[in-house]
């Protein structure tokens, strides 16, 4: 197992590219959700806002 | 065909489908880089001259795929965005610059990482890697240029031109090997003879390339959803998708 992760010599070559391409991944697959969810929470505020200015008339 | 594509293209149509896709391209993906990266990095066997390093390969050569098929995808959206002024092709174009110039990023990161132990450098000015590299600022440029302007109707017909114009720079990027001295290797997959390379890293390699064209297909659709929500906020299909839980 350690021989795995030494990967020969080339450990800190090959971990920090792994590692990078994972961060760089998950940031691309996160923040677009975050402004998803953002922008849908504020429609739905809007929406609730909107109805009941709709009851009170 | 073309109405159905005319039907797919509608916002409100593409929010739901793109909605349904996301898990399976999820599932897909995951199943993809378990697979990819267990083969890459178990199961292959280490380089005879290269030893363990050259597995940075399974990042650096599908980032660097993605990198190219983006920018033509982009530029394919950019015809699409002059030509008939489709919306949903406006804003696949603009989502998907960030994740190219993603993968452009790691494109070069990986191949710098990748250089410092095979070349002795981490960077030299020849032609592939300083073609890509203006790749990364073409995709930069796209995402400035659309951040620059207010209307966002307008914004897209200038990106549209910018993506169309910087395509030039995509055969250039394949074969700057070819056509200059450089340190970078040739080809080894894409020959039109029998690929240079073994079955047991091309395998995986491909699987990873895979892996990534699904990733860039998810990351596309979950982006696309936001930025359309956004620009159709005042629209009725929008509010329609407020008034029931189907969100």
């Amino acid at each position: 197992m350690s021989e795995f992760f030494a990967m020969g010599g080339y450990a800190a070559f090959v971990w920090s590219s792994y590692g990078l391409a994972a961060i760089v991944l998950w940031l691309n697959w996160y923040l677009p959700r975050r402004t998803h969810q953002q922008v849908l929470s504020q429609l739905k505020r809007r929406h609730s806002k909107q109805s009941n200015l709709d009851r009170n008339k | 065909m073309f109405l159905w594509f005319h039907k797919f293209a509608s916002p409100p149509h593409f929010y739901r489908i793109a909605g349904k896709w996301i898990p399976w391209l999820t599932a897909l993906l995951l199943l993809l880089l378990v697979t990819g990266l267990y083969g890459g990095l178990v199961l292959a066997p280490p380089d005879y001259q290269q030893g363990d390093s050259y597995r940075i390969i399974f990042i650096h050569v599908p980032a660097a795929w993605m990198s190219l098929f983006i920018y033509v995808a982009m530029a394919f959206c950019g015809i699409v965005v002059i030509v008939w002024r489709m919306k949903l092709a406006e804003v696949v174009l603009i989502c998907s610059a960030p994740i190219g110039a993603s993968f452009t990023f790691l494109a070069l990161a990986t191949g710098s990482i990748w250089g410092k132990p095979m070349w002795g450098t981490w960077w030299v000015w020849d032609a592939r890697l300083t073609s890509e590299l203006i790749l990364l600022f073409l995709y930069l440029g796209v995402i400035g240029l659309h951040n620059a302007i207010e209307d966002k109707r307008i914004a897209a017909r200038a990106v549209a031109i910018l993506a169309i114009v910087g395509v030039i720079n995509v055969p250039i990027i394949h074969y700057s090997v070819e056509w200059w001295n450089s340190l970078h290797q040739g080809p080894t997959v894409t020959k039109f003879d029998k690929p240079s390379i073994h079955w047991s890293m091309l395998i995986p390699l491909l699987l990873m390339a895979l892996a990534f064209q699904v990733y860039y297909v998810l990351a596309l659709f979950q982006s696309c959803r936001g930025e359309l929500l956004k620009r159709e906020r005042n629209s009725k299909w929008v509010a329609e998708l407020n008034g029931g839980d189907d969100v």
